[in-house]
Formats: C-alpha cells, structure tokens, sequence
C-alpha cells in the first residue's frame, strides 16, 4: 500500500517519497533520468548547471536538485518551455567550448557529448566566445585543460568535501569565471595529491588522468628491451567494462593474454607483491605494537594518502608504515631478480604497472624509488590506458583465451588479492598478525568486521588478552578527522587503513568511467569472489614468496635486505612552492635574517604568536635594520615545529626565549 | 621600510585575531587587509588561508570575484575615471590621455612606477549629472577637463614631496594629438 501522503505526481506517475533529499533523486528512483551536470550523489548540491530544471505546479521552473520533495506535488520534467531552456543552456555551453571531440580523451563517454546527442542540439546560436587557454600538462597524474571545462563544480567540491584538499576553486566572475588551482599556479605547483578524483567527477574532458601510452608502446617496440608488466588487483574486476562487460566480473585470464599479445613478455601479478607487504607490514605491526610504540601505525600502499600526509598532517609521518606499496616493492624486487632469473642486464628491463589509480604515475617518478640510475617502476598505465593499448592493438578481448601469470611473481594469495578494496589490506595484515599474535593456525581467513562502505569503520579485536584496535577509512578528509581525534585523544588506534578513493583502489581514477557507488561495489565483491576461488588466503602461506626471502633476502622478512629493498621514508613537503612572505625587512643592512615558519603544523603550534613576539621583540630593542623577519610557508620539520630559522642555526620547538637568545648571539658574532 | 613592513604584517595578525579566526569572515578581513597593504599579495593570501584553515584556492576565489579586491600593487592615490555613455559622450577620453600621458601610463599600465598613482577606468559611477566625473581617493571631481585632471595630479604629487611639473606637461597630449 503506498500511503498517499507521502507520494507526488511525476509527468502524471503516482511516485513515493522515500529518503531521497531532492526531486532529482525521486525521479531517478522512478525511472526517470533528469539531465544535470553538476549534480553527484556523494557531493553537496550545487544548483549550477541548470539543466535539472522541472515545472513544479504552482511553483513554475524549479532546479529539481535543489528542491525539496512535498506530498501531491505535481512535477513535469520536459515540458516545451524546459526543453527549450535545457537546449539553450547547452548550447550556451558550446559556444564556449572546445568542441574539438575527436581529439578529446573523453570521446564517446562524455557527458556533454551525450546530453546534446540526447536533447537534439544540432546548430549553437550564439556567437563563439571561445578563447584557447593553455593546458596544464604540469602534473605526472592529470592534465587540466581549461578549454573543456564546463564550470560545473565538481571537481572543486569533489577535492575539498572528499578529499579535504581544495586545490580547485572558481575565480573571476561571470564570463571570465574558471575553475583554476590557487594564483592559477600549475596543478603540479600546489597541494594536489594525484588522486585523481576531480576526473573521475568531471562530466567532460577538462580533468583527465595523464596518458604515457605511446612512451610505453616505444619501449615495448624495442627489440632490445624486456617487458615486464604488473597488473593490479582492481584492475582484473573492471577493464573488461571497457569491451562491455558487467563490472566486477574477474577477467585476469584475458587481461594476461592480452598484455602478452601486446608484446610485454613477463606478466606478473603486483598481488605477489602485495603479499610482500603483508608480511612486512604486520611484522612491523607486531613490533610497534609489542614495544607500543608509534601507534596507531597508518598504511602506506596509497600515493595519494602518502602525499597527503606529507603535506598536512607532518606530526603523524614518524606513524606511518614504512613499507613501500606493492607496486613499488614489486620493481624494486623485479630489477634485483630478474636480469639473473632471465639473463638480461638490468638496464633492459622496463618495468610497466597496470593500476587503477593516478596517483601511482606520481609515486613511481619519486627520486628515492631510483636505482643505479633506473626507476624500480618505468611507467605507470591506467586500466584505461590498458584497455587502450588493447584497442590500438586490435585485439579483440572477448574472443581471447585465458591465460596465466608468469612464475614466481604470478603466484599470490587471497590476501594480496582484496588490497584492491577498501579495508581489504587491514583484513590482509589480519590474516597473518593473529595467527602471530596467537600462535596458531587459523581455520577460517575472513574477517568481515572490517568490509563495508561506511567512510570510518572501527573494529576491535580481543586476541588472548591484547586488544587490536583497527580504523578502516577512505576518503583523505575522513583521514583527517580520524588524525583529529586522535590528536584530541578522543579515539585511540593500533593500526589504521587510509585508502583515498571511495571504497579503495576499485574506484580509482584510472578505472573506466562509470566510477559510481553500485559500480565500485560490484568491483570490490568481484575482489571478494577472487580470493574465495583462490586456495590460499594468507599471505604467510606463498610457499613462493618464502621461497624468496629465504634465497635472495638476507635477513627475511622484516630484515635488512628487505629494509633496503622495501622500506622507504617520508618528507615533509612544502604544500605551495615559492612563498615566503617578507615580513619585516632591513634592506641591505641586514646583518641576520629570521625565518619563521607559518605552515599548517607550525600554525597549529602557535608559530603566528611567535612570529608576533619576534616582530614585536626587534621593533621595541630598536633592531629593526638590522634583523630582517620571512614567514615562510614549510621548513619541511614539521613534527619539530614550530621551526624558525636564525641566521643559520634551525630552532625546532622554537620558543620567544630561545630566538631572543639565539639572535642576540648571531648579531653578537655579525658586528664581531 | 623595516617597521612599516613589520607593523603591516602585525596588522595582518590583528585584523585575524579581531575577526576570531573565522572563516565566515573572510570578506572583511580580506578588505581590511587590502586597506592596509593596498592590494592582496598571494602570499598573505596563502597565509589568511591557512590561519582561517580555507584551502588556498577558495581564498584566491573570493579575492578574485569581487571587484573591490586586487592582486596586483596599486598606487597610494586611486583615480577612478567614468567612462560611462555620459561622461565618455563629454569627453572622458581626453581626460584618460591627459592621465596616461602625464603619469607615463597607458592602457596596459595602470600604476606608476613609483606606486604613486594608478589610474582605473570605471563603467558608471552613477553621477552623469556631473560628467565626465573623475574620483580620486575618496573625492569626486565633476566636470572635469584634461587640464583640471593634470592639476590635481600635480597637486597630490606637490604633497607628496615630489617634483612640481612643468607647465609644458600639461599640453604634451594635445601636441601628440595634433602630430598624429
């Protein structure tokens, strides 16, 4: 029985009301799909584009995304009055647009594309305002090209409400309005963090993952070079979406064929790898967590989160895992065993990544990840650079004939197979740290406390007395409530997994497009299914890994070749270069300069008071042409701050006495 | 230099600490720092970002939707010249080059070299009764002639301490008009 006052009439369909916040999202559970642009289920509602616009009787022309649903109301969607308006409003859209579709990534699965197919727009009457604007090619992740941007928001409110970054935002106004990084830098120049999400959001081709297929079919066109692919877990649940499939359906059989008819020659799965990390990140676990020391330890296989954490949350880099991510500790194992193993020189390996992620082309092109003058990891492809590859290959993927990883590096367990998930490297790390902590073997292998797609999940475990406190978060602004409350000592940790898409790697940037919430679900439970099929679960029972270890690495697991070979460190990074702002100058006379740092931690520890002190100390003892004063935006120590510079000497917890005391001894060595 | 560049960023710290902190605020913090430092320089901007914790970009987007802010220096003095359909139609255009010509500015360049003046054109100022209307500072001048412009220039500079002009400045632009 439908209860009649909770019901309203679209185009004369007796429709309930249930939960949904708007018309836009009544209709759509009807059947009824209202064009938009600017509107997404996970981002705050924006009412930009217009193009949502219903007849509410007694109202007039409402945006539906922004309009509350009432009982009896009586809403028409495409009257003669709003088709008429949704065709300006695209053509509008048009005359100040590239238009330029046969050169744009976003050909064939552009919203623009299909909106004006689907509505009939077939002439722009008004006259092209379009101007070309350079394209921001700055970053190894993304590429912004402003030409395409349709002004729609979502990639500004997708960056600062998920990921609490904001490196977009609108400036101008009116005609001269554009979504641009902070002073119109360079994205590569700010705090962007390569995740990736503002192109997974942006309805055209104005954000888009940075594309390095032609450098890596160079490489595989070099008879001299050796091809050695890795190919992620989330990628096997979602390229066959490219040729048509269901997401979520497992394809790792074709996506091998096809890599191999491509022409790589090695094909492995970075799954070996991530079992890798299992093991040395839950043996690093244990360790913290016997001698409690640097909890709660934060996961480290997400570039995006690394980046993050670097730039703004600097107190909490002594937490994090020191593991490399799969991906990086599979080259660096690659390059090491194979030219032996294959009798190649290490200098003709190419080590290609196949990952879902746009991050991933950031991570492998950081200089501590190079080697004897090579990258551990060459290139970086998306699923949908694979899936390109494929397509210029002319292979046709659904006609192919499954085949098999190459050995060792093919061989994995179920563990390394649900990293692609969001929660899937704490149940992982699980899997190996009970069977530690307890000492026995465990029978069964899932824990499913820790799945889901809640943005902050909590789990406790109670293994004999020690208690293992776990978060599963994804989403960097989720990340840094979590960091929050655990500065406020309102929540404690042990271990805590920091996955920056939604629901993990299966909703990573580089995935094919459809990148919704029932799309990333289906991608995860095709992640679930995989490990189920697979006969081993631990990452402690790749009987090929050991193998590994006990050859080639001195020391085992957790021991020094394994430091060297899979662990790394972190730095503080400056969030925007090239700022430092003169705040008190004594021109040519200065005889010592001071430099404070008002960055994000140092801000948080009071360095603004300091700075005032300082200011204030050198005007009232008349020091004023002598001592010039910076603030400077990162001193890159920030679990020290605040940090100020004196004259050469680096104050770390810097307090008003100390800088006084310092600065009288330099000025005293100056006039010396 | 050295105090007025230091009394300046403690007034930054002032006009933050007198708003709270609060990024609700950040319109009239914004104008009270431009009162201050004349325009808003990015590097202040990227600190009041990170004081009101705002991610940077929103900051330069507020700054750059309103007209009233800028990001470039301006000069001590700001003329403000009407071109709106009365004023131009009484000759506004004259008054610009008399302006350009006297300050050594032109179209592109808006503020002198020594931060003295800058010389913006504006739509309408809603006072065409009194064209063509040139506004310095804080003052309207009505009916205002090229000669009558030059002077108020040359009379902001006299306070100023600089160099009193010579008399010839003031018809340089019609000479240039009569050559080309």
């Amino acid at each position: 029985m439908i209860d009649a006052s909770k019901t309203l009439s679209i185009n004369n369909m007796i429709v309930p009301i249930g939960e949904e916040r708007n018309l836009l999202e009544v209709a759509r559970r009807a059947g009824i799909d209202i064009p938009t642009f600017c509107y997404h289920s996970e981002l705050s509602i924006y009412g930009a584009c217009r193009l949502c616009l219903v007849d509410v009787e007694g109202r007039g022309i409402v945006a539906a995304c922004s309009t509350v649903p009432e009982p009896g109301m009586i809403v028409k969607t495409h009257t003669e009055e709003i088709r008429k308006m949704r065709k300006v409003a695209i053509e509008l859209i048009l005359a100040n647009h590239d238009q330029n579709c046969t050169l744009c990534a976003r050909n064939t699965n552009c919203r623009l594309q299909t909106l004006a197919r689907q509505l009939g727009v077939d002439t722009v009457r008004f006259k092209r305002t379009f101007e070309r604007r350079p394209v921001d090619r700055s970053s190894l992740s993304l590429v912004r090209d402003p030409n395409k941007c349709i002004l729609c928001g979502d990639c500004v409110r997708a960056c600062d409400e998920i990921q609490g970054v904001g490196v977009l935002g609108f400036a101008g106004r009116g005609a001269k309005s554009s979504v641009v990084p902070a002073f119109g830098k360079n994205i590569a120049d700010v705090e962007c963090v390569n995740c990736g999400l503002c192109a997974t959001v942006c309805p055209v081709g104005a954000l888009v993952p940075r594309d390095d297929v032609d450098d890596v079919w160079k490489e595989v066109n070099d008879p001299r070079k050796t091809l050695v692919v890795q190919i992620a877990p989330a990628v096997r649940v979602a390229l066959s979406e490219m040729f048509g499939g269901q997401s979520g359906t497992i394809e790792v059989g074709r996506i091998i064929a096809a890599a191999k008819a491509i022409g790589f020659d090695q094909v492995y799965d970075t799954s070996f790898a991530a079992d890798m990390t299992v093991v040395e990140e839950a043996t690093e676990f244990i360790e913290r967590k016997k001698k409690g020391e640097r909890l709660p330890q934060f996961t480290s296989c997400c570039p995006a989160w690394i980046k993050y954490a670097e730039q703004f949350l600097g107190d909490f880099l002594p937490n994090l895992s020191s593991c490399r991510s799969p991906q990086q500790m599979f080259g660096s194992i690659a390059k090491k065993l194979l030219p032996e193993k294959l009798g190649i020189k290490r200098e003709d390996i190419v080590v290609v990544a196949v990952m879902p992620c746009t991050a991933k082309k950031f991570e492998c092109k950081q200089s501590k990840f190079r080697r004897d003058g090579q990258w551990d990891v060459d290139y970086v492809l998306t699923t949908q650079e694979l899936a390109r590859m494929i397509e210029e290959a002319g292979i046709r993927f659904n006609e192919l004939q499954p085949q098999s990883f190459d050995m060792p590096f093919g061989f994995k367990t179920g563990a390394g197979i649900i990293f692609g998930a969001s929660g899937g490297v704490t149940e992982a790390v699980l899997r190996y740290a009970v069977e530690q902590l307890k000492g026995v073997k465990l029978d069964s292998f899932e824990f499913h406390e820790v799945r889901g797609d809640e943005n902050i999940r909590e789990a406790d475990f109670n293994l004999d007395g020690i208690v293992l406190r776990l978060c599963v978060v994804h989403g960097l602004a989720n990340a840094r409530k979590v960091a929050d409350m655990i500065r406020k000592g309102e929540k404690q940790y042990d271990l805590i997994e920091v996955m920056a898409c939604p629901m993990g790697c299966v909703g990573g940037a580089g995935q094919p497009v459809a990148n919704d919430w029932e799309v990333r679900r289906n991608r995860a439970e095709g992640l679930y299914k995989a490990d189920k099929m697979l006969q081993l679960h631990k990452a402690q029972d790749n009987h090929l890994l050991m193998e590994m270890y006990d050859k080639h690495l001195k020391g085992g697991v957790g021991g020094h070749d394994a430091h060297e070979l899979l662990h790394t460190s972190y730095q503080n990074r400056k969030r925007i270069h090239g700022l430092t702002m003169s705040v008190s100058d004594a021109g040519n006379e200065a005889g010592l300069h001071i430099s404070v740092c008002v960055g994000t931690s140092c801000f948080v520890r009071g360095s603004q008071a300091l700075l005032k002190q300082i200011v204030d100390y050198i005007t009232d003892n008349g020091l004023s042409h002598v001592v010039s004063v910076d603030a400077t935006f990162c001193t890159e120590n920030c679990d020290r701050g605040p940090t100020v510079c004196v004259g050469d000497k680096l104050i770390f917890k810097a307090t008003i006495d100390e800088v006084t005391k310092t600065m009288n001894e330099q000025l005293a060595g100056v006039r010396i | 230099m050295s105090e007025t560049a230091s009394r300046k960023f403690s007034r930054v710290l002032d006009i933050l600490e007198k708003n709270s902190n609060d990024p609700a605020r950040l319109i009239p913090i914004l104008q009270q720092v431009q009162d201050d430092y004349r325009y808003l320089p990015e590097e202040v901007l990227t600190f009041i970002a990170t004081s009101l914790d705002l991610p940077p970009a929103h900051v330069y987007g507020v700054a750059t939707f309103y007209a009233h802010f800028t990001l470039v220096p301006k000069g001590k003095h700001i003329l403000k010249l009407c071109d709106g359909t009365a004023c131009h139609v009484r000759g506004s255009e004259h008054i610009l080059s008399a302006l350009h010509s006297r300050l050594k500015l032109s179209a592109a360049k808006h503020t002198t070299d020594d931060m003295l003046f800058t010389v913006e054109c504006v739509s309408c100022l809603g006072a065409c009764g009194l064209a063509p209307v040139l506004v310095v500072d804080d003052r309207v001048y009505s009916k205002v002639t090229p000669e009558a412009a030059v002077e108020i220039v040359d009379k902001i500079v006299a306070e100023e301490g600089g160099v009193p002009p010579k008399a010839a400045s003031i018809s340089t632009p019609k000479k240039e008009d009569a050559i080309v």
